[in-house]
């Protein structure tokens, strides 16, 4: 392949210079060990990181019942709504009462088993599963059963932190008086407490997140969906929050489900992994396992080994182009 | 348990009101300008034509306008909302997607009532008489008429579009010909025929009607009329909403 010296326009206007982007081909070539089309490949890279992003899955092994159980076969999503989603022949079959966790590509169709295990679209074949319920057909009873972080934020940033907290417990018609003790006790663990009557807007990105999480646990919910927790969170920010989730995986024995960049955090955090590429599943297990399988030392040697080196090329979805877009607004 | 999920979405975006006021301000300007500079730029010719004043005649329209603008924003900052706002939340939340849609309407709407509130207040301090102050509640009936029925069209036009790309069609085909052609810059009596037909057409021109009987005690079309046709387009326009709204996917 060539490489392209061009800095796409729409990148410079998000202050991607091409000193840094030297950075991100040195990436490549180091890594990887090719050369890249800068036009094509750094979308991705200057906005997300590196070109892979994993999908961790933390649960909690005390019921049965709390692990997220599900089944795909030959899930196709409508290719008109969800672009690039290629969902074919995902399964994942829970054998034994060990913790999850899969590791997935970008746009390999994560984000949209999330969306079809959390009701917000409609596989066009296939059957989803969660905690034994259709969430087809049973999308009440689903939405009561798992509590979600979005990758995009959904915070009211006009309301307070508190305030946030109690619309949600309306929505989940949570008890006036257990509520106002579990806000409590959640706020604090994400040690925001003190800054409970502030609007959101006013907080940082690992508040906002941290917020976001907090709300969606307050209705206990069995499964917790994590879409990106840590995208654009510094190293302490993102060690501290995978802290608090682990600690609420134990304490409250819900099963997480989450995405991640960063191989090295779902080589800690995580007790099994899926790896899925182009929406088949291509191995599975844990870190150790996969390790092993493929020879490697760490996790992201062994995702590597597993997916081939070559650069997954995507076109820019119109959510992705907003995305673009409230990414700079908000930089102002 | 309906009510209250309703009343909590219509409360959120009446604290937003309230606590963004910049943005009260920022929307105020454009009707400010059209009622000003209108009102007392036009306002010489239109006397001389034996029309009376034109402040009087256009600051039932700018109201009109602002309750336009403002709800059917509303309604369409659904894109927006359902990817990077707090609209996501509700759409997992184990209640039906109708509490949602009428929560959020309804609260979309008061906010376009109270916007239309302001421009009456600025009308009243630039010059602006109401013929009875009796009438004021059924202007207000008239603002909430307005206000539900733009929300709507906003929120059923949203739940179609999936990015703003057709944000600028709906402005430019939609909103300014709904305002343009409603009859709140210019009186429907004597026009063209093809005008006479299109000023017909547009729901608003009842609500600018509506709204100019309450206030300057001036109609064209006529009370009954008036009220008949907006609250059928309200009603209808809000089972159009709730039946897309529900349909929603992300």
């Amino acid at each position: 392949m060539n490489t392209e010296i061009t800095v796409h326009p729409k990148l410079q206007h998000y202050g991607l210079t091409t000193a840094n982007l030297d950075a991100v081909i040195d990436w490549y070539h180091k890594v990887l060990g090719m050369t890249v089309n800068r036009r094509s490949a750094v979308p991705t890279a200057g906005q997300h990181g590196p070109p892979f992003s994993a999908f961790a899955f933390i649960s909690n092994d005390e019921l049965d019942h709390r692990i997220v159980f599900f089944e795909i076969p030959g899930v196709v999503a409508d290719p008109e709504k969800v672009h690039h989603a290629r969902l074919q022949h995902v399964a994942f079959n829970y054998e034994t009462l060990d913790d999850l966790l899969g590791t997935y590509l970008r746009h390999a169709g994560k984000t949209t088993t999330i969306k079809m295990l959390t009701t917000l679209l409609r596989p066009t074949s296939g059957k989803v599963e969660l905690d034994g319920l259709n969430p087809e057909r049973q999308p009440g009873e689903v939405r009561k059963r798992f509590g979600i972080v979005f990758q995009d934020p959904s915070l009211d940033d006009e309301l307070t932190a508190q305030e946030n907290m109690e619309i949600h417990a309306a929505l989940y018609h949570i008890p006036r008086r257990d509520c106002a003790v579990r806000i409590e006790k959640l706020l604090k663990l994400f040690e925001l407490w003190d800054r409970r009557k502030e609007p959101a807007k006013r907080f940082s990105g690992g508040m906002r997140r941290r917020l976001e999480i907090a709300r969606a646990l307050l209705h206990s919910p069995r499964v917790l969906f994590l879409d990106e927790p840590t995208l654009g969170l510094d190293p302490q920010t993102r060690n501290q929050l995978w802290n608090q989730v682990r600690k609420l995986n134990e304490e409250e024995g819900v099963t997480v489900f989450l995405t991640t960049h960063y191989m090295e955090e779902a080589e800690r955090v995580a007790h099994r992994v899926c790896i899925i590429d182009h929406g088949r599943i291509i191995a599975e297990g844990s870190p150790n396992e996969l390790k092993q399988q493929t020879g490697s030392q760490t996790l992201e040697q062994a995702f590597l080994a597993l997916t081939g080196s070559s650069i997954r090329q995507e076109e820019a979805s119109s959510v992705e182009q907003m995305r673009n877009f409230a990414r700079a607004w908000r930089r102002r | 348990m309906a009510m209250n999920v309703i009343y909590v979405l219509w409360l959120r975006q009446l604290k937003r009101f309230v606590r963004a006021r910049s943005r009260i301000v920022a929307s105020v300007g454009q009707p400010l300008l059209y009622l000003l500079a209108l009102g007392y730029g036009l306002g010489p010719v239109f006397q001389k034509a034996g029309m009376g004043s034109y402040l009087q005649f256009i600051a039932p329209g700018v109201i009109a306008m602002t309750v336009l603008f403002t709800s059917i924003f509303s309604g369409i900052e659904l894109i927006w909302d359902r990817q990077f706002g707090f609209l996501k939340e509700t759409l997992v939340a184990p209640v039906p997607r109708l509490w949602i849609m009428v929560g959020r309407t309804f609260g979309g709407a008061t906010v376009a009532v109270l916007q239309g509130i302001v421009l009456l207040a600025i009308g009243l301090a630039a010059g602006f008489r109401v013929h009875d102050t009796l009438s004021l509640p059924l202007a207000l009936l008239f603002m909430a008429l307005i206000a539900l029925m733009f929300t709507a069209l906003g929120t059923a036009i949203a739940s179609v579009l999936s990015d703003f790309q057709g944000f600028q069609f709906v402005m430019n085909l939609l909103v300014m010909p709904l305002f343009f052609l409603s009859g709140a810059i210019f009186p429907l009596s004597n026009l063209p025929k093809a005008l006479t037909i299109l000023t017909s057409l547009d729901p608003l021109s009842y609500g600018v009607d509506g709204l100019r009987y309450s206030l300057i005690g001036a109609a064209h079309f006529g009370l009954t009329t008036d009220l008949a046709v907006l609250s059928i387009g309200a009603a209808l326009l809000l089972f159009l909403a709730s039946s897309l709204f529900s349909r929603i996917q992300l």
